[in-house]
């Protein structure tokens, strides 16, 4: 009696209706983190830099691409210097037309972060998708992806990004590559991760697909695409997340990478790599801000997901690698 | 054993021929090259003429046996870029690629594996708590940066060392060298620690993890009771013990090394086939990459055997066929 | 014979363990003392956790950090050996005192060819020559009965049988012969058909030798047909201690009694109807030892006395047991 008593009582209390605040507050992942100085500093660092991009436009103090507002007199000023043609304060000074550093690294991080945050998204919907169907159906359709997947995991990400960046620039018309250029970004960096994405998708489908309730599904008729949506989908979330945290940490370097090499963010719409690229022609004459301050924004960036990353793959799933 | 082999080579054989098909496919389909080296100006009688020369106007099929067939006589057409036979401008630019490739292997190698063996005997140790600490940094810092930082302290600021090309080249093997003369060696410092960091890193971490776990075994407490020293047993037993895995990843790495050699070049303008490849991807030069493409789907499928060669030599257990032989 | 033959090869005096935890200061072995003579076999029997491999690392200096030597004294052959040097004790390991572990397989080492391992063990103990140490190591071999040894001397650990590595584990041990060896649940993982024959060479090789053993186990069996003395650990105490015959026939502490009533003779093994005497619960893990006796909550003969003391050793018959039954004094 005594026992059924308190387990009724447990099963009110978990009915009753908690906030979702609270609630998250005590699960196990808020209390690892409350617990991880390295996670907490990194998601700090990591949340000031996307409201950071997010209000660019709101948060720089000048539009660095509207040519009207630029004073060529005001070009190389020293950072917390004053501009000698406006005579205006730059904080972190500026670069050779008078740009505005801090308000160009506002941008150049929006368009880093929207880079890396699609990118890993069309890679992670990709390789699910093709993950799930492998997994699902088997036979051939899963030899063929898997092989694709072995062959091309033989080669490193960046030289698959590289290649796909030429290739789909050999598609665009001229006239259009520097517009292009974004999306074709996010397509050639995607395509280089989603493997990782559909390996362990595979392998978390072949285990789920084995289970009861989806022999019952089955069994009643449903249709193999509503079974993988409802039933299987959800199951292999969790795994996906972490391989997400992780890949946004290479996506952006990647990216960074890519744009300092000269076949990523073309120069009117520069991310944090393309202003490295353009700063670095500066390291010799003395004009130093113009390449440190990018450099430590993307480095900021950088070692926070990737830390961020790495405390996640540590609580969620100790046994992914 | 045989058996293993032929997989292997197998495998291999797969892979550069998706790698193969992967090139013709875009040496063949890929853009308009005649208006990549012509412009829209061009009459048609240039046209034609150019497309004499290129043999694109050639049945597919004849084209693709051509294109495969002169790949492996290591001729992949022209240039669209600057009209000169790919063959010609790799055969130029591969050593000096290969050559910076080698030494910054070796350097992550000997390096990474003398740390990471440190690390894991002083294990709790203030220089080895610190290498380790540092590493971690190391590994998110992108290899362009690594570069600049290095061209900034030791070029800019200090001046010790160049910051671009190969310094004086001598001939070796009957190609240029920069390990010839002082000054090429000089020259080939930076670009090598930037290229190897990365890699050295990731060989330090992986080999101290292992060696940790090797020196957890039966037979290292053995040897210890059997009053061997400890030299002895750290080197003799457990970092062969060690290496074994280690090697894979190794060999990986050089996969991973000829592909950022690409970032690094480009910093320190090392006229190798990776900032050959980096223009030929701005300029849509479509014979060049698929050339690339194809020689370095050759090297990875080369070094991959190579290093599962090597395990048959260093592994008596994956010898058992003929250890079985023999008795 | 030197002048050391009043004293025994090995003693072991008051030896204490401690490990360092958060939840508190562990005592594996806690205040064991024991001799062992020169061509004698004394066995080391208890339970896993009772504390035989940890007396047996402790010896040889081997214990896993960071447990460590609290206080007690290890002498071997009239020298303190327990507070040497790591060179100090390198050098006695090996060479005065020869190991050999439970799991022949795991230690050898699989890239290195036996013969090199044989060889360097030789060579790092004896001021000998390449040539010299591999014959020994070929000697060895033969000695400890490998077929063909000269042909197999350059084989990997993965090329013989479980017997013939356990085999070989022994010749690396005595190689270059030392005077007292530890081998700790030598046939725990052999076939029941090996178990007897790797004992007998142990034994052999041992009397011819006049090396003191000490034989770490947890079979009864093997305690009674290898060994001549016999010490019962529980909880990191010595419970008993004394000749085999007389511990295994008439044990005086009441846990070697349930020792040997749980271990059925062969003669008892036939009848069908056998129900084995069980000592009843189990022995306490290293974060709850009772106070007083650590046996004294299984025991059937508890009073008041042992769950406040811990008894020191009373003689009973040949034997000593650490039980407040054989006190004396307490009985007259």
């Amino acid at each position: 009696m005594n026992s059924q008593s308190t387990s009724s009582e447990a099963q009110a209390e978990a009915a009753a209706p908690k906030g979702f605040l609270r609630r998250a507050w005590e699960s196990d992942i808020a209390w690892s983190f409350r617990h991880s100085p390295v996670a907490i500093v990194s998601a700090v660092v990591f949340l000031v830099l996307v409201l950071g991009a997010v209000f660019a436009p709101l948060l720089a103090p000048y539009n660095p691409f509207d040519p009207s507002t630029l004073n060529l007199m005001d070009g190389f000023t020293v950072p917390m210097g004053q501009g000698l043609g406006s005579g205006e304060l730059y904080w972190l000074g500026t670069d050779d037309q008078g740009r505005d550093i801090f308000s160009t690294i506002l941008y150049g991080l929006r368009i880093s972060l929207f880079i890396g945050l699609m990118a890993v998204l069309f890679a992670a919907v990709l390789g699910v998708t093709l993950g799930l169907i492998a997994g699902y159906f088997g036979g051939w359709i899963e030899a063929v992806i898997m092989r694709v997947a072995d062959v091309q995991i033989t080669f490193p990400s960046i030289l698959i990004a590289m290649l796909i960046f030429g290739i789909a620039r050999g598609l665009t018309p001229p006239e259009l590559r520097d517009q292009m250029a974004i999306w074709v970004l996010i397509v050639s960096i995607g395509l280089s991760d989603w493997v990782y994405f559909a390996r362990t998708v595979r392998s978390s489908t072949i285990v789920e697909a084995q289970k009861e309730y989806v022999h019952a599904a089955r069994l009643i008729g449903r249709k193999p695409g509503a079974i993988l949506r409802k039933h299987l989908l959800p199951n292999v979330m969790g795994p996906v997340l972490v391989i997400a945290t992780i890949y946004l940490a290479l996506a952006i370097i990647a990216e960074a990478t890519l744009s300092f090499l000269g076949v990523g963010a073309p120069p009117t719409k520069p991310s944090l790599g393309t202003l490295i690229r353009i700063g670095q022609d500066y390291l010799f004459s003395g004009e130093w801000w113009i390449l440190l301050f990018p450099s430590l924004t993307l480095l900021a960036l950088a070692l926070s997901v990737n830390l961020l990353g790495d405390w996640l793959r540590d609580v969620l799933n100790p046994k992914l690698r | 054993m045989l058996a293993y082999v032929i997989r292997r080579v197998a495998q291999g054989a797969l892979v550069l021929a998706i790698v193969g098909f992967v090139s013709f496919s875009m040496f063949r389909f890929m853009g308009d090259p005649l208006e990549n080296i012509l412009g829209q100006e061009a009459t048609v009688l240039d046209r034609q003429e150019l497309e004499d020369r290129l043999g694109i106007n050639k049945p597919v099929l004849v084209q693709y046996f051509k294109f495969m067939a002169g790949a492996l006589q290591g001729e992949f057409g022209v240039s669209y870029r600057n009209a000169i036979p790919v063959a010609e401008v790799i055969a130029e630019r591969l050593p000096a690629t290969l050559e910076l490739a080698l030494v910054s292997g070796i350097f992550a190698a000997l390096f990474g594996i003398a740390l990471g063996v440190y690390t894991a005997i002083r294990r709790d140790g203030f220089l080895a708590n610190f290498i380790m600490t540092t590493s971690l940094i190391g590994v998110s810092l992108p290899t362009f940066l690594i570069g600049i930082l290095l061209i900034w302290v030791f070029a800019v600021e200090l001046g010790w060392l160049p910051s671009f090309g190969r310094g004086e080249t001598g001939t070796m093997f009957g190609r240029p060298s920069s390990l010839t003369s002082w000054s090429g060696i000089r020259a080939l410092i930076l670009p090598s620690v930037t290229l190897g960091l990365y890699q050295m890193t990731l060989i330090m971490r992986l080999v101290r993890s292992e060696m940790l776990e090797v020196l957890r075994t039966d037979y290292i407490r053995f040897a210890h009771a059997r009053g061997l020293s400890s030299r002895a047993i750290h080197f003799r037993h457990a970092l062969t013990n060690t290496l074994i895995p280690v090697i894979t990843i190794i060999g990986l790495q050089v996969g991973q090394i000829i592909a950022f050699a690409v970032v690094t070049e480009t910093v320190f303008q090392w006229p190798g086939v990776g900032s050959l490849f980096i223009q030929a991807v701005q300029f849509v030069d479509i014979p060049v990459m698929a050339a690339y493409l194809l020689l370095v789907g050759s090297l990875f499928v080369v070094i991959n055997l190579i290093v599962d060669l090597l395990y048959l030599v260093i592994d008596p257990r994956l010898r058992v066929e003929r250890g079985a032989g023999a008795h | 014979m030197s002048d050391n033959t009043a004293q025994p090869l090995l003693r072991v005096r008051d030896l204490v363990v401690e490990i360092p935890t958060r939840r508190g200061l562990l005592r594996p072995v806690n205040g064991v003392s024991f001799d062992v003579e020169r061509g004698e076999i004394l066995g080391v029997v208890g339970e896993s956790g009772a504390g035989k491999s940890i007396t047996g690392a402790a010896i040889i200096g081997l214990l896993d950090s960071p447990s460590r030597i609290a206080s007690g004294e290890v002498w071997l052959d009239g020298e303190r050996i327990d507070n040497l040097d790591n060179e100090g004790l390198r050098k006695v390991r090996g060479r005065q005192i020869g190991t050999i572990f439970q799991d022949p397989l795991t230690s050898l080492n699989p890239l290195l060819p036996i013969g090199d391992q044989l060889a360097e063990t030789a060579m790092v103990h004896l001021s000998i020559s390449r040539a010299e140490a591999r014959e020994r190591a070929l000697a060895a071999l033969v000695e400890v009965g490998i077929p063909a040894a000269a042909q197999r001397i350059d084989a990997y650990a993965h090329e013989f049988s479980g017997g013939m590595r356990q085999r070989v584990v022994i010749a690396l041990a005595l190689i270059a012969e030392p005077r007292f060896v530890i081998a700790d649940e030598p046939t725990t993982a052999l076939d029941v058909s090996v178990q007897a024959q790797i004992l007998s060479l142990l034994r052999s090789l041992c009397v011819k030798r006049n090396t003191g053993v000490m034989l770490i186990t947890h079979d009864m069996g093997v305690i009674a047909e290898t060994t001549d003395r016999v010490a019962v650990l529980y909880a990191g105490r010595l419970a008993e201690i004394g000749p085999t015959r007389d511990v295994v026939e008439s044990p005086g502490h009441p846990y070697s009694r349930g020792l040997m009533a749980a271990t059925p003779s062969p003669s008892e093994l036939a009848d069908k109807d056998l129900r084995l005497n069980q000592i009843p619960g189990s022995m306490p893990g290293l974060l709850d030892v009772p106070a007083g006796c650590a046996f004294h909550p299984r025991c059937e003969f508890v009073k008041d006395r042992c769950r406040n003391a811990v008894p020191t050793s009373y003689p009973s018959g040949n034997s000593h047991s650490a039980c407040f039954l054989h006190d004396a004094e307490a009985l007259s």
